[in-house]
């Protein structure tokens, strides 16, 4: 295994949905089930039995809308408050409409929901406003429910396929993809009438304060190429200022899950015990405030359970090290720290691009469809804002019944043939040298210039210096990687997009001259919130003469009114003195 | 520019008296997200070749022998 063989075979599909995480299998299993005769493939750099973000399940939706509990518009509302004003609020309405469908099929494939003693689903309220927080008591089994679906409709799948480029049309439309078998460098043309991308959050964006380059919040192998892929295919992507950086258990980078301890009395502390927030749903100006907190004298932050029953505490803790993140378990047990008895140190993540729990994204809209005809994208990657699991199967079903509409009455698009040899090219470059730089060198080289320069507070000549230094190490990469085998060859084309990724976070937050979302796009150099100006999206594309660039592009108007008393609801969140 | 190899310790172990990766089974090798185990061509057995790991666990959940036990990596513990 792992030689280079670097053969290269084509196939057709109707649609190619690429990344077999969450948003992914469902977009294939709807638009296989829309259509049984279309041929539906399924690329995957890892394996579609335990990909993704879920690859171990999940504990609970953290944004359920459900009959009883709250309705679309007062999700759409909260949402659009919490993401700072900028969301078409389409796209939210229609994941909000749609979502309690969804929780029903994900039901009837054998994912439980909480209910309570009436059979209701048991709802908690962890957000600033609504209610929209429902635990799955067996959400280990998220990912195994969802293959036998993928296998039950016959979708063809096709693991360890790494898609590096996506293929345009001489008539503008979407093409198909490249892709280079991980353990063989053997090359895939897939030529398509529709491609999904569902390939996940830039989680390898940031370097988390361990250095170990693969302890990150977001499964590591979530590296940023569909942002990348997007990005070099001409489609637009939206406000990637706006960072995701989420509070974490220190060290351990997995999430604090304030979601699940929030409903039984658990909540963000700081050293003296103390709650210092009203609210522990993430958002960046919740981190703001977390931020504050760990900077100060009262610092550094915990999670606090401790003065809780000791049953209740335990319960917690054995929901928490069982289901998303199992490890975790066995951190603490190393550690000697057990929920019950002590408080648990947090901090805060690395930076990276993920919708699903910010809003950075590949534009897309309602429909999931980006801005290449025929091209869409849903879950952590798409653009749709606080999107989470339940919004990457939801999104991912829209996309999926849309593309069958979309190839009713399309071709395939011709793509050019010396685009195919110039990506070979490329991927094959770092496997010709003799010797040179290895991935894993320029990859922390390249996290370490991000978190110096890229992490918030935001500061322009620390952002001009970055560009600098990400050329160099540009050059050295395009000059000297190598990669010894096809592993190292994924590594080394993971690098590409993750320093495809730092060149996009760098260039978009320049632009928006602007403080918004809280810490996630906080510079201290323009330090106010400018409605006048930025009330707007930032998108990012390339530009005709091959240059990355921003535009403003003005927001839908708002579907569901927001009253200015409403508005800066999310920035109230530090608990003031009491009288 | 030459390269070296420095070593480090890694944080998945296999029972090589419990694995059956000499018997056919890749199960672990098959579902690792980051794909960094390997069947060793010496012993038959499965072993951790990259040190690139999320500690993600779905390697020691699904063996059938519960031969895989995932540590948490020094850097971190």
């Amino acid at each position: 295994m792992d030689e280079i063989t670097a053969g290269l075979s084509e196939i057709d599909c109707d649609v190619l949905v690429i990344g077999g995480g969450t948003a992914g299998p469902m977009a294939a299993y709807k638009a296989k089930m829309k259509n049984p005769d279309a041929k539906v493939v399924l690329l995957e750099k890892a394996n579609v039995k335990r990909s993704g973000a879920i690859s171990m399940g999940m504990d609970g939706l953290n944004n359920a809308v459900i009959p009883g509990h709250s309705t679309p518009e007062q999700y759409t509302k909260e949402i659009t408050i919490a993401n700072d004003g900028i969301v078409d609020q389409a796209a939210v309405l229609k994941y909000a409409e749609n979502c309690f469908e969804m929780i029903q099929e994900l039901d009837r494939f054998g994912i439980r929901f909480q209910k309570d003693e009436n059979g209701d689903y048991d709802v908690k309220k962890v957000h600033h406003m609504g209610t929209y927080v429902l635990p799955m008591p067996n959400g280990e089994t998220v990912k195994k429910a969802l293959y036998r679906q993928l296998r039950r409709a016959r979708i063809l799948i096709s693991n360890r396929y790494m898609a590096t480029r996506l293929l345009t049309g001489k008539s503008g439309r979407i093409a198909g993809a490249i892709a280079v078998n991980t353990r063989t460098a053997e090359f895939l043309v897939v030529r398509a009438k529709s491609v999904i991308m569902s390939m996940g959050a830039a989680g390898r964006l940031g370097l988390p304060t361990s250095g170990y380059l693969f302890g990150t919040y977001e499964n590591a192998a979530n590296s940023g190429e569909g942002y990348a892929m997007a990005y070099h295919a001409g489609a637009k992507l939206a406000n990637l200022e706006c960072f995701q950086i989420n509070p974490l258990i220190k060290d351990y980078n997995g999430p604090a899950c304030a979601y699940v301890a929030g409903p039984f009395g658990g909540y963000t502390a700081n050293a003296n015990g103390e709650r210092f927030i009203e609210c522990d749903y993430w958002s960046g100006q919740m981190m703001q405030e977390f931020y504050k907190e760990l900077q100060s004298g009262n610092g550094p932050v915990f999670l606090r359970l401790n003065h809780l029953k000791k049953e209740t505490a335990d319960h917690i803790e054995q929901i928490l090290h069982t289901v998303e993140r199992p490890s975790r378990g066995r951190f603490h047990e190393q550690r000697g720290t057990r929920y019950a008895e002590t408080m648990i140190e947090m901090h805060i993540s690395e930076i990276g691009f993920c919708s699903g729990h910010s809003a950075s994204g590949v534009f897309v809209d309602e429909f999931a469809r980006t801005t290449v005809p025929g091209l869409y994208a849903a879950g952590d990657m798409a653009s749709v804002p606080h999107n989470y699991m339940l919004g990457a199967f939801t999104n991912g079903a829209i996309a999926g019944e849309h593309a069958i509409d979309f190839i009713r009455d399309v071709d395939f698009d011709d793509y050019d043939r010396a685009d195919v040899l110039a990506e070979q090219e490329r991927v094959l470059a770092p496997t010709k040298r003799e010797d040179g730089i290895p991935p894993n060198q320029i990859e922390y080289k390249v996290r370490r210039l991000v978190n110096d320069y890229l992490q918030p507070p935001k500061v322009t000549k620390k952002y001009e210096l970055a560009q600098q230094r990400f050329a160099e190490v540009r050059a050295d990469m395009e000059e000297a990687m190598v990669a010894r085998d096809s592993h190292e060859l994924m590594r080394a084309m993971e690098v590409a997009s993750i320093l495809d990724c730092a060149d996009m976070a760098a260039c978009a937050s320049l632009y928006r001259q602007e403080s918004r979302w809280g810490l996630y796009h906080w510079r201290t150099d323009f330090a106010e919130r400018n409605d006048e100006d930025w009330k707007c999206h930032v998108l990012l594309g390339k530009q005709e003469d091959g240059t990355m660039g921003c535009e403003k592009r003005a927001i839908q108007p708002y579907v569901i009114p927001i009253s200015d008393d409403e508005k800066d609801a999310y920035y109230k969140q530090r608990i003031t003195a009491k009288a | 520019m030459p390269l070296a190899n420095t070593s480090t310790s890694v944080p998945v172990i296999v029972d090589e008296d419990k694995c059956i990766a000499d018997k056919g089974c890749t199960v672990c090798v098959d579902v690792c997200p980051l794909d960094v185990l390997r069947i060793s061509e010496l012993t038959g057995k499965a072993y951790m070749k990259f040190d690139e790991c999320w500690y993600c666990m779905p390697c020691e959940a699904d063996c059938p022998t519960g031969a895989v036990t995932v540590n948490i990596p020094y850097l971190l513990k």
